[in-house]
């Protein structure tokens, strides 16, 4: 089965960890995720403005190349663009009024008015595929993995596009078990990272880094699960600095929730690009012979 | 903090600015401080998310232009998903932000971001970065 798959960015460059293993993972799950073509940037964040709609525009664009395609559900791996995709959608679907001038502006286009589903991986695996399922396919448990999921922001905020419960989501935690890796809550999992704010205040930045690993380190995990790149510049950014400054912080792999799914389901390193992740992943994964 | 509140301080326009930019009632709130409770940056800031939308709408805009709040703020909406009046703050800190930003005044250059971060920043971080702190 084919699925409408928007990357954005991030993941053909800095983020080909998060992409690489979801595509040949879907692959062996028996979906093809099909890069919607001429894409364009998702604008990363979602305008809040009122009057602002020149840059709903682009998310748009994205969602009328999905509906010219005949599909009506968008896939996103990146947490970002699944935020804004989805709240620009939401957009053009409930106001009648943005929706006429946003269509009206973009005359060359057909006009539209939110047909497309627009959701995240992670739901495709949930809702589509089954736990259940997804553990039966598993070759190689993550057994004695003791992972922490880290949630961020925007699979969960607003309200009105989370992916799931906003206060006690268990999205990730299913998700590991059906991986046979052991979930390890704590409180910080949906804190923020600090996000764009790297491009200001970096300090800060390793300050909230700080807060969210220590208190993960805490309650015993021994990586932390995320599923947007840019959570993970900023724990990996911050933990690298504190380690340097021997905070006493001890290093910790931080995964992409891809990767995991990717040597769980036996397809080996190669596409898991381990290289490009913060936290030393590896010597974890030969530590507990999930890699040779 | 201690502010003076009189007629002569208040600012109409930045009140009205402020609601038609962010859509949002600043009467709606009651003041309860879920929005700081929540605030993962609230530490960090000089006038906490409770206060900023006290001084927006006793028209305080100097306060408000003062303080470095709404450069703080990193749209997590962590207040906004815990009000119970179901205000959403991050579009009043947007609001603010404009009403500098659309002075042509930018927050940060981009130039002095080291070239070394420049090329390890993922892009999502330049995008979201550069449309929040420039015009």
């Amino acid at each position: 089965m084919s699925l409408a798959y928007y990357p954005g960015c991030t993941l053909k460059t800095k983020a080909r960890n998060l992409e690489e293993p979801a595509v040949a993972s879907m692959e062996v799950l028996g979906f093809k995720l099909e890069e919607i073509s001429r894409w364009n940037c998702c604008g990363a964040v979602y305008s809040l403005a009122e009057d602002d709609l020149i840059h709903q525009v682009a998310p748009v664009r994205n969602l009328i190349r999905v509906k010219e395609q005949g599909k009506n559900e968008l896939v996103t791996l990146c947490a970002f663009c699944l935020n804004t995709l989805k709240r620009a959608n939401l957009l053009m679907k409930e106001n009648t009024e943005k929706r006429d001038t946003i269509n009206s502006f973009m005359n060359e286009e057909i006009d539209y008015s939110g047909e497309v589903k627009v959701v995240h991986l992670l739901e495709v695996l949930r809702d589509e595929i089954g736990w259940e399922a997804l553990s039966q396919k598993v070759k190689l448990p993550l057994r004695e993995l003791k992972i922490a999921p880290y949630y961020g922001c925007t699979l969960l905020r607003p309200r009105e596009v989370a992916i799931d419960n906003v206060e006690n989501p268990t999205i990730l935690r299913e998700f590991l078990k059906a991986l046979g890796a052991t979930p390890i809550d704590f409180p910080e999992s949906t804190r923020c990272c600090g996000s764009y704010q790297i491009i200001n205040n970096p300090d800060d930045i390793s300050e909230y880094a700080q807060a969210i690993l220590n208190s993960a380190l805490s309650h015993g995990t021994e990586a932390l699960v995320l599923t947007c790149p840019l959570c993970d510049y900023n724990l990996g950014r911050g933990q690298k600095e504190l380690t340097n400054k021997q905070s006493g912080l001890r290093e910790m792999p931080l995964f992409y929730f891809t990767q995991l799914l990717a040597l769980a389901l036996g397809l080996g390193p190669q596409v898991c690009h381990f290289e490009l992740n913060y936290g030393s992943p590896e010597s974890l994964l030969r530590k507990k012979n999930l890699l040779s | 903090m201690s502010v003076t509140i009189s007629p002569k301080r208040l600012r109409r326009e930045f009140i009205r600015k402020v609601k038609e930019l962010s859509g949002q009632d600043l009467q709606l709130c009651y003041q309860c401080g879920m929005c700081s409770g929540n605030c993962p940056a609230a530490a960090n800031m000089d006038i906490s998310p409770r206060q900023i939308i006290e001084l927006a709408r006793l028209g305080l805009e100097d306060e408000i232009a003062n303080s470095k709040t709404v450069w703080i703020c990193a749209s997590c909406l962590a207040c906004a998903v815990n009000c119970p009046r179901g205000f959403d703050l991050s579009k009043v800190m947007e609001a603010i932000r404009l009403l500098t930003l659309r002075k042509n005044i930018d927050h940060i250059r981009p130039e002095n971001i080291s070239p070394q971060e420049r090329c390890e920043l993922p892009q999502i971080a330049m995008v979201s970065g550069l449309r929040k702190f420039t015009g």
